[in-house]
């Protein structure tokens, strides 16, 4: 007997919770116990008074899974909406990624002038070392982060995205 | 502004509840609360023996009267033996509200004598769980727990209260209010209704199929059920869970469907051309192989939980809503509609009704009872008596579900989504507690009964009359048909062994214990059970050899029913082994 696997596909959901205790270890624990995929989950409160925190998780899965999974959340006594963003339609995604090179003085010269060519910014430098810190969509850091592998590319850190719909209503 | 500590005002919540039982048992990090009940007329506690008692006779309280069920343990081992029964209550939606102790805020994630994270190990078998770190949150906070626990699809609540914060103090007179943050749909939008009042009219072989929400949603939703059927003419099944809200003896009754269904429910859901499930969920147990589950219908879904919809099967027009407020608005929207005619249907479902699926040989091999035929007597003997019944889990479970009938809501209690072997004896002792003046059976096997035999003490120490009646096959009799049927009969540890004796522990307990080795014993005993003003075990020895039929083997399709003399003790490929 041979174990099946389905064709899946990325969702971008946004989660808007109470700020309470044990909400983040409920979100993610939802996921494995069910065995829902998390490619990022980024989280943070988003409120004056800290009340409400917005989370995104990046999911993949079979379409009947994604609808599973937005069911699911949304039964979470905590979670005020659940909303995917990648089925509605237009949405901006954006990263951060911190991206360190180490290396002699050609390498971090070609390495800089890749970061300008990529709108990276420098964010620390010091003899042989770069920082540079880039905001893009997330297959754009992938390729930023491609061409620095063959300069000098010693660390890499990433946030996991945020998003938002284009139009005028919230998410 | 009365200041009080923390326990008192836990109790005091208790009381505005409505709360009439806590079903418990003491310990460090509760003795708090224990101390403010010892003063506390207001609210019985009900010692239980073992916690997991506790969270299964909350549970037959709760399904039996309706109301919550409450539960109060200590922190780290009480919490833990309280998960089987908080788990069993989240997988078959029951109310409960359980409160559990933990150590002081202050020694919390230090390994603290009995510490455990409840919190975390309760999080994925509660609809929603709370660890209270002040007092002054405790009322709002067992208020929305309650409401949480009873409305939209029910469900178990954990309040974790460290020991500290029911000794400290805080102004307990109002509860603060706060925001109400869960308000489920319990009406399906018009247009909605419109449209399965249409596929509903112009269906030629509708089937409802019926599950536990009806149940949960209360005795109305079961009369408009009824009111329903009777608009359409449509035949009903049900789920195990869903036993009682249509009549056993109306003649569109089709009985039980699923893996241990009557042959007509599971061939009508395989043929029909408009499914209604109302209050189901599509259960593994109930589906069958699902690539072949009823191919050719409509289906229309009523839930008031929105991830129950296209879980496993995809429906065509969910109805998202409370059972009565939906059938309600369905049976309103009917109007003076004609039912269909329905005489194509019904005579084939009479033809599938003439396999008589439930006949089983009257005879065994060593003349010993057929269990089919105990629970048959059991049922004609008591049921002018309106009886309560609950099970344990395995064959027995289902031998219940097939030949005892039942028609009226609350009077069945089985454990059915997680199948938790010893949930019968403390379900019945709830139920006994909250319907005091009824006749309460569990119909337990020898090896479920083992499980929480401890309750017995329970029951002798206050008084209820409740009746074990035990089919004993000396075998843990599912166990063993799966074995003979996936593989070959190797009866790998299946088999009870070292038995008490059932009669000598009844009366070590204080018990009546009574022995039925003969069917010529059979119905003179099962009165002399009755009979007895107090708690009764029955030892009733059956044939070892029986199965339960009929039967969906695993990976089936509905269309590809055993029935009893069918099954040959053989062995199974790795896909259908793998199925449980």
């Amino acid at each position: 007997m041979k174990i099946q696997h389905r064709q899946t596909e990325r969702h971008v959901l946004t989660i808007t919770v109470d700020n309470e205790a044990g909400i983040l270890a409920k979100i993610a624990g939802l996921f494995t116990a069910r065995g829902y995929n998390i490619d990022s989950l980024t989280v943070a409160d988003i409120t004056e008074d800290h009340a409400v925190s917005r989370i995104t998780i990046v999911t993949n899965g079979p379409p009947p899974v994604i609808d599973q999974i937005i069911a699911q959340l949304e039964r979470l006594i905590p979670v005020h909406k659940v909303t995917d963003l990648s089925e509605i339609g237009p949405h901006l995604e954006r990263e951060l990624a911190l991206v360190k090179v180490a290396g002699d003085e050609n390498t971090c010269t070609e390495a800089r002038n890749v970061a300008e060519a990529s709108n990276a910014r420098v964010i620390d430098s010091s003899p042989g070392i770069l920082i540079v810190e880039l905001t893009d969509t997330p297959d754009r850091i992938d390729n930023f982060i491609g061409l620095m592998r063959d300069r000098g590319l010693v660390e890499v850190g990433r946030t996991g995205i945020v998003g938002m719909t284009r139009g005028a209503e919230s998410a | 502004m009365a200041e009080k500590s923390g326990a008192a005002i836990l109790c005091d919540c208790l009381v505005r509840q409505g709360v009439e039982f806590v079903f418990g048992y003491p310990g460090g990090a509760v003795l708090p609360i224990y101390d403010e009940l010892f003063s506390d007329n207001r609210i019985r506690h009900i010692l239980v023996r073992h916690e997991a008692g506790a969270a299964h006779a909350a549970e037959g309280y709760a399904r039996s009267t309706g109301k919550p069920g409450v539960v109060l343990v200590t922190s780290g081992p009480g919490a833990t033996n309280a998960i089987t029964g908080i788990a069993d209550a989240f997988m078959d939606s029951i109310p409960l509200v359980v409160i559990t102790g933990q150590v002081a805020t202050n020694l919390i994630g230090t390994d603290a004598f009995q510490e455990a994270d409840t919190i975390g190990l309760t999080r994925h078998c509660t609809k929603h769980n709370y660890l209270v770190k002040d007092p002054a949150d405790l009322a709002a906070t067992i208020e929305e727990a309650f409401e949480i626990a009873t409305t939209g699809r029910p469900g178990p609540v954990v309040i974790d209260i460290p020991k500290n914060v029911q000794v400290a103090s805080a102004n307990g007179d109002q509860a603060p209010q706060r925001p109400k943050r869960y308000n489920p749909q319990v009406a399906a939008p018009e247009h909605d209704i419109v449209r399965a009042v249409e596929m509903l009219a112009e269906a030629s072989r509708p089937v409802l199929y019926t599950g536990g929400g009806i149940i949960n949603s209360g005795a109305r939703a079961t009369e408009l059920l009824r009111e329903l059927q009777a608009l359409t003419g449509a035949p009903v099944t049900s789920t195990l869970m869903g036993l009682g809200a249509f009549p056993s003896d109306h003649p569109d009754w089709l009985g039980m469907l699923g893996m241990h269904g009557t042959y007509e429910a599971n061939m009508a859901m395989n043929q029909c051309d408009l499914m209604v499930c109302i209050g189901a969920r599509f259960d593994d147990r109930v589906t069958g192989r699902l690539d072949a589950f009823s191919p050719e219908s409509k289906k229309i879904h009523i839930d008031i939980d929105r991830a129950s919809i296209n879980k496993v099967v995809h429906v065509d027009l969910p109805l998202i809503g409370d059972c009565a407020h939906v059938l309600d608005q369905l049976v309103s929207a009917w109007g003076d509609r004609k039912a269909a005619d329905l005489g194509e249907w019904k005579a084939r479902i009479a033809d599938w009704k003439k396999r008589d699926s439930l006949a089983y040989p009257k005879q065994s091999k060593s003349g010993a009872i057929m269990p089919q035929r105990a629970i048959e007597r059991l049922y004609e003997l008591t049921r002018d008596r309106d009886p309560i019944v609950s099970t344990e889990v395995g064959q027995h479970q289902m031998w219940a579900a097939q030949y005892f009938g039942f028609d009226k809501p609350n009077r069945w209690l089985t454990s059915g989504g997680l199948g938790t072997m010893g949930y019968g004896m403390p379900a019945a002792i709830g139920a006994q507690l909250g319907n005091p003046d009824r006749l309460v059976i569990d119909i337990a096997g020898e090896a479920s009964i083992q499980m929480n035999i401890q309750e017995m003490g329970t029951a002798s120490q206050f008084r209820l009359p409740i009746k074990v009646f035990i089919l004993n096959n000396e075998y843990m009799g599912m166990v063993r048909q799966w074995q003979e049927l996936t593989y070959e009969s190797r009866y790998s540890n299946s088999y009870s062994d070292s038995l008490p004796d059932f009669v000598k522990m009844a009366e070590a307990y204080g018990w009546k214990g009574i022995r039925i080795e003969d069917e010529s014993q059979l119905d003179a005993r099962i009165e002399a059970m009755m009979a007895h003003d107090g708690p009764v075990m029955v030892d009733c020895q059956v044939a070892q050899e029986a199965n339960c039929f009929p039967m969906i083997p695993s990976g089936a399709a509905h269309t590809e029913m055993l029935l009893y003399g069918d099954m040959v003790a053989g062995t199974m490929d790795d896909e259908a082994k793998a199925l449980v």
